[in-house]
């Protein structure tokens, strides 16, 4: 093979060097690497946020901030988690970069507003910081910026809302240019049924990215007008309805918690069959049910709102509706442990995280069920047992799905690769800080221990401080976890362009790779899921290398 | 059947169907990665799908998900359909305690006080707001909304004491906003309530 340029070193055009070739630029991949280190520096800021609050709540009373620096740090926990980290993570990173690749293609369909998306992100993340310090500091609402409390504090609730329209934007313009990519972009040769399962789930999740998207915009346009105009759309004081902003809010913010986990699905869906060495076991019914659950997704929003007043009738329906989001779910989790039915399983960090996930996100969807179920959700509702079913789903799912997908395509990103020892150590930490955790905040819950306490009564006294040891060795954990894949930076230990013995189109490029992706005409399998190339190659002898 | 004994029982339903599929799953995939590890088990078998299972599996959760549902409704219809002649108090929340108005308009702070025995009504709104008005030995909660009155019920039994929370998050001291439940034996609580507010 001549010598090819990683998209990394290819010369750029006259005007457009150094830090230039990095900020006005159109490659999906540069894009996709921008996301990653601003992704990371949200992460971390509110996994430290997260921590703290954790210590806080380790002994009764005072221990290291006050109520008011209590109830800004939660929403900023939230605002950051939600808006900065798990919407974009999965998409913004991986999607950007591996989308195309995946496809047979060398960009998105509008490489320039793929740009724009990013500058929206940072410009969003931009107005986070100031809001800290402005007008009466960072929101003390929570995430879910509930009317009327949202509409009287005196916290700078407008300029926190207006940075979650901003980057409601960059997530809208990144679903756009996905299913504009998949549908206009995608190789002549490949059908709908050889498209790979995560740009299925990134297909899917665009859509409701696109749909839901402006629902939660209009309405926080709406509560940044009801501050400055009084007009009374929520609050009761003019006749408004604080049901109506939980309505809208909800019609966006259910669907985006698929927004959140379909990637997350997607990643797992590749992960599995690479290091089984064997197809994934129900191909379309994964397709099929990645679309139904962001088709049922987007009708079961008021199974946020039993307690709220609305009639019983809605509390019927949505719980109903709420049960058969279950069954797409679950459909998927059997098809991942099936696909390890007879296989060739290689261990390796990202199929350890992979496996890490099937449990946790296991835990976190069957303890959904007692909170779609509308007699037990009443005692739990807005308890701990809410938070810990959350982050089980929402970091133990998307959160492990992103560090798996980091481990599996970091060698592809950047052709180099991390300390395997240290990885699994890092796991293996994170995973017993997980369940020491947030298991606590289960039984917390059904103790009666609501959220969002800044202090509690003596009975959940136990739970809190086994809830911080485990919140400290979880902490530490994602830190070695990062700090490792850091350093392979320094090793530089070069990693050959198919190191799992893939089979999606990425692995048969160069790693990291060339400006236009493809060297050669791309190769598409009738079926995206074949290893028999992998395991003919492996019987010759040629371990771990297959011609492109 | 006591609205408390209907959701406790959706509890268990729910938890032990979810730790079989749990325990189900988890052991199953261990085993697989034991089992089929590349040293021992080099060639993979190539199996696509099965539609006899992959319709076993989308139908069997599919029934179990549906019981469910349906425990769980029944066990909320016990929180929602009040029994006639229960004792009706109003109960209203405010930035940060809650206020108890009883029939003969005495009225107290942070202290509910109801007879043993006996159906017990909370008409829930808001005075500023949101609120959630929760009592966990009760299974019971109501979001407050001011003009828009909501409702709790629950039956007392042996006289005693519980907690009462605010479980909607409503600003500095929302965690500071607990009242406590006090069942006294039905004489106690007539003597009490004819008590003049001192």
């Amino acid at each position: 093979m001549p010598a090819i340029h990683s998209f990394f070193d290819t010369p750029s055009p006259a005007g457009l060097t150094g830090v230039k070739a990095w900020l006005l630029t159109h490659d999906h991949k540069r894009l996709g690497i921008m996301y990653l280190w601003a992704v990371l520096f949200w992460f971390t800021v509110a996994l430290t946020v997260g921590f703290l609050l954790r210590i806080e709540l380790m002994t009764i009373g005072k221990t290291i901030m006050s109520a008011e620096i209590y109830n800004s740090a939660f929403t900023l926990h939230g605002v950051i988690m939600i808006f900065l980290f798990v919407i974009p993570a999965i998409p913004a990173i991986f999607g950007n970069f591996f989308l195309p690749i995946q496809l047979g293609t060398n960009d998105v369909f509008f490489p320039r507003l793929n740009l724009l998306s990013w500058y929206l992100y940072m410009f969003g993340g931009l107005l986070a910081i100031i809001s800290l310090f402005t007008a009466g500091g960072f929101p003390d609402t929570g995430w879910t910026f509930y009317v009327p409390f949202s509409v009287g504090t005196n916290n700078n609730v407008p300029l926190t809302v207006f940075a979650a329209f901003i980057l409601g934007m960059s997530s809208m313009l990144t679903g756009l240019n996905f299913i504009t990519t998949v549908h206009r972009m995608r190789h002549k040769a490949m059908g709908w049924m050889q498209i790979p399962l995560f740009t299925w789930s990134l297909y899917a999740t665009a859509w409701v990215q696109l749909l839901a998207t402006p629902v939660i915009s209009i309405t926080l346009l709406l509560v940044i007008f009801e501050r400055a105009f009084n007009i009374g759309l929520f609050d009761p004081d003019k006749g408004g309805d604080p049901l109506l902003y939980q309505h809208l809010f909800w019609m966006y913010s259910h669907p985006a918690v698929y927004v959140m986990i379909l990637p997350g699905m997607g990643v797992i869906s590749e992960i599995i069959p690479t290091f089984s060495r064997k197809a994934i076991f129900g191909y379309k019914a994964i397709v099929i049910s990645s679309l139904g659950i962001a088709v049922a997704g987007s009708l079961v929003w008021a199974h946020h709102m039993y307690t709220s007043g609305m009639s019983d009738t809605a509390v019927f329906v949505f719980s109903l509706l709420t049960f058969l989001v279950a069954i797409p779910t679950a459909v998927k989790v059997f098809s991942w442990v099936s696909t390890m039915y007879k296989a060739s399983i290689e261990m390796t960090p990202p199929l350890l995280y992979a496996l890490v996930f099937i449990y946790l996100f296991s835990v976190g969807g069957l303890t959904g069920l007692v909170l779609g179920a509308a007699g037990t959700d009443i005692h739990v509702h807005d308890t701990h047992f809410v938070v810990s079913h959350f982050h089980f789903t929402m970091f133990g799912g998307t959160g492990f799905a992103f560090f798996a997908a980091l481990h599996f395509w970091w060698p592809k990103m950047f052709g180099i690769m991390y300390n395997f020892k240290r990885a699994y150590i890092a796991a293996t930490l994170a995973t017993v800080g997980f369940m020491f955790h947030y298991v606590p905040m289960f039984i917390l819950g059904m103790q009666g221990m609501p959220r969002r306490y800044y202090d509690y009564l003596p009975q959940f006294a136990q739970g809190n401080a086994l809830a911080a040891a485990g919140g400290l060795l979880l902490f530490v954990g994602i830190m070695l976890m990062l700090i490792n894949l850091v350093l392979s930076f320094r090793k530089r230990e070069i990693s050959s362009i198919n190191p799992w013995g893939g089979v999606t189109l990425e692995w048969t490029v160069p790693s990291p790779p060339p400006l236009h992706n493809f060297v050669a005409e791309p190769n598409v399998k009738e079926y995206p899921y074949d290893f028999s190339e992998i395991l003919t190659a492996e019987n010759a002898g040629k371990k771990g290398q297959v011609t492109p | 059947m006591d609205p408390v004994l209907g959701v406790d029982r959706a509890f268990w339903y729910i938890f032990i169907v979810s730790a079989i599929f749990l325990a189900g799953i988890t052991v199953v995939m261990v085993y697989f990665v034991f089992r089929y590890r590349r040293a021992k088990h080099p060639q993979p078998a190539d199996i696509r799908d099965n539609w006899k299972l992959e319709l076993l599996w989308t139908v069997i959760p599919t029934i179990i998900a549906l019981s469910m549902f349906w425990v769980g409704w029944q066990s909320y219809t016990g929180l929602r359909n009040v029994p006639a002649g229960a004792v009706q108090i109003e109960a209203l929340g405010q930035m940060f305690s809650w206020i108890f108005i009883y029939d003969n308009d005495k009225e107290t702070e942070n202290e509910l006080v109801v007879p043993a025995h006996t159906p017990i009504k909370l008409n829930i709104e808001s005075l500023d707001v949101l609120h959630s008005f929760y009592i966990p030995a009760f299974r019971v909660k109501a979001d407050a909304v001011k003009n828009f009155p909501t409702y709790v019920w629950f039956r007392t039994n042996e006289p005693g004491q519980y907690d009462i929370l605010c479980a909607e998050y409503c600003g500095l001291d929302h965690s500071q906003m607990v009242a406590k439940l006090t069942v006294l034996p039905k004489n106690q609580y007539q003597e009490w309530l004819d008590q003049e507010d001192e």
